[in-house]
């Protein structure tokens, strides 16, 4: 199970939460101009990265916010956890390399790298 | 026992060749798909000059991690022609490889527990009885005749209402369906070649050529695509999208226990499957882990969830222990359905989405995708199964259909 830095509540685990798939896929701007394939696009397509992969996560049964998380797909470390309208932050998996294989997992792993303190920032 | 008392090594079923320079095609992924393709693209059209290339060892991804469940009762016509078909096949397959894979019709039952399952179960019967696959409705009593550890009674969470039932649907031993597939392929011509990674793709302008591996650069007219959960990888490697998400799949199995269950019981509602292996093992999957993974693991949680059903619905379990749990990576598409197609990619071509529920479909997969392979069009059973229906919008929305559980 993982092991999920909500970034209102602190860790939590994943049972508490609901899955929303990747982030930052903005609805078009311009719907009435979308050709059938650019409407796939937006409507079918998404990034199914083996590695760093930016995702949204709902605390269901915790503040009930969205949020979202950058999470390797391959080794599951949790690398960012921030907030929704904030901007994916750079991060460097555990290792430097473009995937980690070995790196640490758990708690102190997964707070490498959240923006903002998860531990005890309860609203 | 000193090494020099072993007995000696059996035949090997197939070759380990090295790869050739060129090839007439080249399938990657040596999972039973592949395996099934490079079948009938030998057996079917003639082209014998192709290899299978397998990044690990052969049929050691999702061929070595299902639960073995083969039936065709789906909802819609699309999907009922091409798992029929691919289930006449399974009928066919032991004679005509020459190897007894232990295929067992011993009927799939679907369970019905609220009364939206109830009225979508016979909508299904019908629908199934109209497109020529056998499915009957089964009361309770019926259910429970037919496999008597099921708990029928009403003072479960979701009490058994009734259950759809296709007969001829069953189970087969998989790996020994990928080694009479491997066997076959290597006596018709085909280099079957493991530990060979594609690490990239040739093109000439938009046209495929060639395949980059870790054994070396290989020249090819034709590249077909067959490796489930890694067709995103491989599609941004040949520089095209595809509309798939990977998941992890958990199953399990309990030691080996004399035979209790005479069928298979699949639940869509309580999220659990199961049936008993021919050696004894209880195999039982779950569903999907939600999020995207690529790490042959799920969370405990879904198994728990799992294990709650399957104790429920067969009390007799409780006191069986798992022996084993393992996690697969599945292809989802966002209609359930799977994608056998042309690419983007001229002379490349793709087998994937197959999801939850690919093995029963590895002989119509194989026959069709050989078929569009050789032919550069698709078979009539593939032809729904295009690319091209993500833009059309003409899905084939099997996830109310067949629901989670394939």
């Amino acid at each position: 199970m993982l092991l999920i830095p909500c970034p209102h509540c602190g860790p939590r685990d994943e049972t508490e939460f609901h899955y929303g798939g990747q982030a930052h896929v903005p609805y078009p701007g311009n719907p009435n101009e979308l050709d059938d394939r650019q409407w796939a696009e937006f409507l079918f397509y998404r990034e199914n990265p083996k590695g760093a992969f930016a995702e949204r996560w709902l605390h269901s049964t915790g503040c009930r916010q969205w949020f979202n998380m950058v999470r390797d797909t391959a080794t599951y470390d949790i690398q960012a956890v921030y907030r929704m309208g904030e901007p994916r932050p750079t991060t460097t998996p555990p290792g430097g390399g473009s995937r980690a294989t070995g790196g640490p997992t758990g708690p102190s792993a997964a707070h490498a790298g959240t923006p903002a303190s998860p531990e005890g920032a309860r609203p | 026992m000193s090494a020099d008392k072993l007995p000696e090594h059996p035949d090997f079923l197939w070759r380990n060749p090295e790869p050739k320079s060129s090839y007439d095609a080249v399938i990657v992924g040596g999972g039973g798909h592949g395996l099934a393709t490079a079948y009938y693209l030998a057996q079917n059209h003639g082209m014998t000059n192709i290899a299978v290339l397998e990044k690990g060892w052969l049929a050691g991804g999702n061929m070595a991690r299902n639960t073995t469940i083969i039936r065709s009762n789906y909802l819609w016509d699309e999907s009922a022609a091409i798992y029929e078909a691919s289930l006449k096949l399974w009928e066919i397959l032991p004679e005509e490889l020459d190897y007894d894979f232990l295929f067992s019709q011993r009927g799939v039952m679907n369970l019905a527990h609220t009364l939206g399952d109830v009225r979508e179960s016979i909508r299904r019967v019908g629908a199934n009885r109209l497109n020529g696959v056998d499915a009957e409705w089964l009361e309770p009593a019926q259910v429970k005749e037919l496999c008597p550890i099921l708990n029928i009674s009403d003072n479960i969470r979701y009490p058994v209402l009734g259950a759809t039932y296709q007969p001829r649907a069953g189970i087969a031993k998989h790996d020994h369906v990928a080694w009479a597939f491997a066997r076959k392929c290597d006596q018709l011509g085909v280099d079957i070649i493991q530990n060979c990674e594609v690490t990239g793709f040739l093109k000439d302008g938009n046209r495929v050529v060639g395949v980059k591996t870790n054994q070396g650069t290989i020249h090819t007219e034709k590249v077909g695509l067959c490796a489930a959960g890694h067709s995103s990888v491989l599609a941004e490697m040949a520089g095209f999208r595809l509309p798939i998400q990977s998941h992890p799949l958990q199953a399990l199995v309990s030691e080996l226990h004399e035979p209790v269950h005479p069928t298979v019981v699949m639940s869509n509602h309580v999220h659990v499957y199961v049936s008993q292996a021919h050696k004894g093992e209880l195999v039982m999957g779950a569903g999907v882990d939600s999020y995207n993974g690529y790490g042959q693991r799920g969370s405990f949680h879904v198994i728990e969830h799992q294990m709650a059903a399957a104790v429920e619905l067969f009390p007799i379990f409780a006191r069986a222990h798992v022996l084993r749990t393992w996690g697969g990576i599945v292809d989802t598409t966002l209609d359930a359905s799977p994608i056998v197609s042309t690419t983007p990619v001229d002379n490349m071509f793709v087998n994937c989405g197959w999801g939850t529920g690919g093995f029963k479909g590895t002989p119509g997969a194989g026959l069709t995708f050989a078929h569009t392979i050789a032919t550069g069009t698709p078979h009539a059973l593939n032809r729904p199964f295009a690319l091209e229906r993500f833009e059309t919008g003409a899905l084939i929305d099997e996830h109310g259909a067949a629901a989670v559980a394939h």
